[in-house]
């Protein structure tokens, strides 16, 4: 199993069933191949799709149906169809229980730094910041650490913002961390980790080390 | 009996210089490639373009975008396209970028007759910037004005000839709100039928925002399933 599909593999526990979910692009569009039943847990796609089904097989592509990151989708009984505002309203509205999201950097208070590093990648926002702004909840799948080893797990971002104070949780193949009033609450470490190579790649305060913690 | 088709090249005469383009589409769902084409055809430039995104390369509104067409892009992002996004980097194009729903509800606000929205989406970050913030009682929102076109291409699925339409799967996306908000909305469509043969609660847009209706007889390449994109 690779990092990602650790870290999309622990997420999908995250899904209670009946939820609706959307997943931004990278990691998150792994997550529903870890999903138990696919079918009682509803997949919104900005371009206007709630309902997206199991990984579209090859030879069933759809030219009239990619989700948002423009990847040829399936559909799953009770899907329906709609206009970018209503995918927006499902968004801002507060009707999307999860948005799954990567991210450049996260800070301790739940900052979320993922679209744009100043001079050098500006591609536009798309739909991350209504999602990290309004879902009902932002859990965060990243790997631990940047290409070059540095946290991404920091006590303020350096990153302009994409929302502040939206994260919930942090899911990466090193750790599940939750963002908590008093900080960062470590609940989970993955069996390929330690403690101490955790905390040496976290850039800010974690909680709850001195329990025995549960492994995935 | 009303018949609001026309050749293409009628059609697309409604472009002028100095225009404002809304585009429909996500990707290659609903992007009218065959309108886009035509007026690259014609020539028309300084063009200011409203579409999600720029397509891909060498497709689409890129193609507008890469012939020096295109003055402003208004768009959610540009992500799929680094040539779009060079160009942008390069000041050869002027780029103006939003969240994408409210890009949308930008869109719909010009196309419902208001003159903006109010919204909070952005209001801790640096999209704050250089924005008219209004308080709405004790919350303090960012005053987005109100985007319309001289002109919407729009690809639907089936077109009857007074201009309802029905748009196919995640085709549907900006269509209908760009075609509420433009003077002039030209369709092309893959399939016309009579008038009274769609069940009126079934059509996605109606026929009064249509003007022109383009009858695709083919699709070309560019609607196919992109083979990049399959898993």
């Amino acid at each position: 199993m690779s990092y990602k599909e650790k870290i999309a593999a622990r997420a999908a526990r995250e899904v209670q069933p009946g939820q609706v979910i959307n997943l931004g692009i990278g990691i998150p569009t792994m997550i529903p191949d870890y999903l138990p039943d696919a079918s009682d847990v509803f997949i919104q796609s900005e371009n206007g799709i709630l309902g997206i089904g199991s990984r579209c097989r090859p030879g069933t592509e759809d030219r009239n149906l990619i989700d948002a990151g423009g990847s040829y989708v399936s559909l799953q009984p009770g899907a329906s169809f709609f206009d970018s505002a209503v995918s927006f309203a499902i968004i801002r509205g507060g009707r999307v229980d999860i948005s799954f999201l990567g991210t450049l950097e996260v800070s301790q208070d739940g900052d979320l730094a993922n679209w744009i590093i100043p001079g050098k990648m500006a591609p536009g926002i798309g739909g991350g910041m209504e999602l990290a702004q309004k879902a009902r909840c932002v859990i965060v799948t990243t790997a631990h650490t940047t290409r070059d080893g540095r946290p991404k797990i920091l006590e303020k971002c350096t990153l302009p913002l994409t929302a502040k104070g939206c994260v919930k949780t942090i899911i990466t193949e090193m750790a599940v961390i939750d963002v908590t009033l008093q900080g960062l609450v470590l609940r989970e470490l993955a069996q390929e980790s330690s403690l101490s190579e955790v905390l040496s790649k976290t850039a800010a305060p974690l909680l709850g080390t001195d329990r025995p913690l549960p492994r995935f | 009996m009303i018949d609001k088709t026309i050749s293409i090249e009628q059609a697309i005469t409604a472009v002028r210089d100095g225009h404002t383009v809304m585009v429909g589409g996500f990707g290659v769902p609903g992007t009218p490639f065959m309108l886009i084409d035509r007026l690259l055809a014609q020539g028309t430039r300084d063009l200011t373009l409203v579409k999600n995104e720029a397509n891909e390369a060498g497709m689409g509104v890129s193609k507008l975008l890469e012939a020096g067409r295109v003055r402003t892009l208004i768009a959610s992002h540009l992500g799929l396209n680094p040539t779009a996004v060079a160009m942008m980097n390069r000041r050869e194009i002027k780029v103006e970028l939003y969240p994408q729903g409210i890009l949308a509800e930008k869109i719909r606000a010009g196309g419902a007759g208001l003159l903006g929205i109010a919204t909070d989406i952005g209001i801790d970050t640096i999209l704050r910037e250089k924005r008219q913030l209004v308080k709405m009682g004790d919350r303090e929102a960012i005053l987005e004005p109100a985007l319309r076109a001289d002109i919407a291409l729009i690809h639907a699925a089936t077109a009857d000839r007074a201009g309802n339409l029905l748009f196919a799967k995640s085709a549907r996306n900006f269509c209908p709100l760009m075609a509420m908000a433009a003077e002039r909305v030209i369709v092309e469509t893959e399939t016309i039928v009579p008038i009274g043969s769609l069940d009126p609660d079934t059509v996605h847009l109606p026929g009064a925002f249509v003007d022109h209706i383009v009858v695709l007889d083919d699709l070309s390449e560019e609607y196919g399933v992109l083979p990049q994109h399959v898993l």
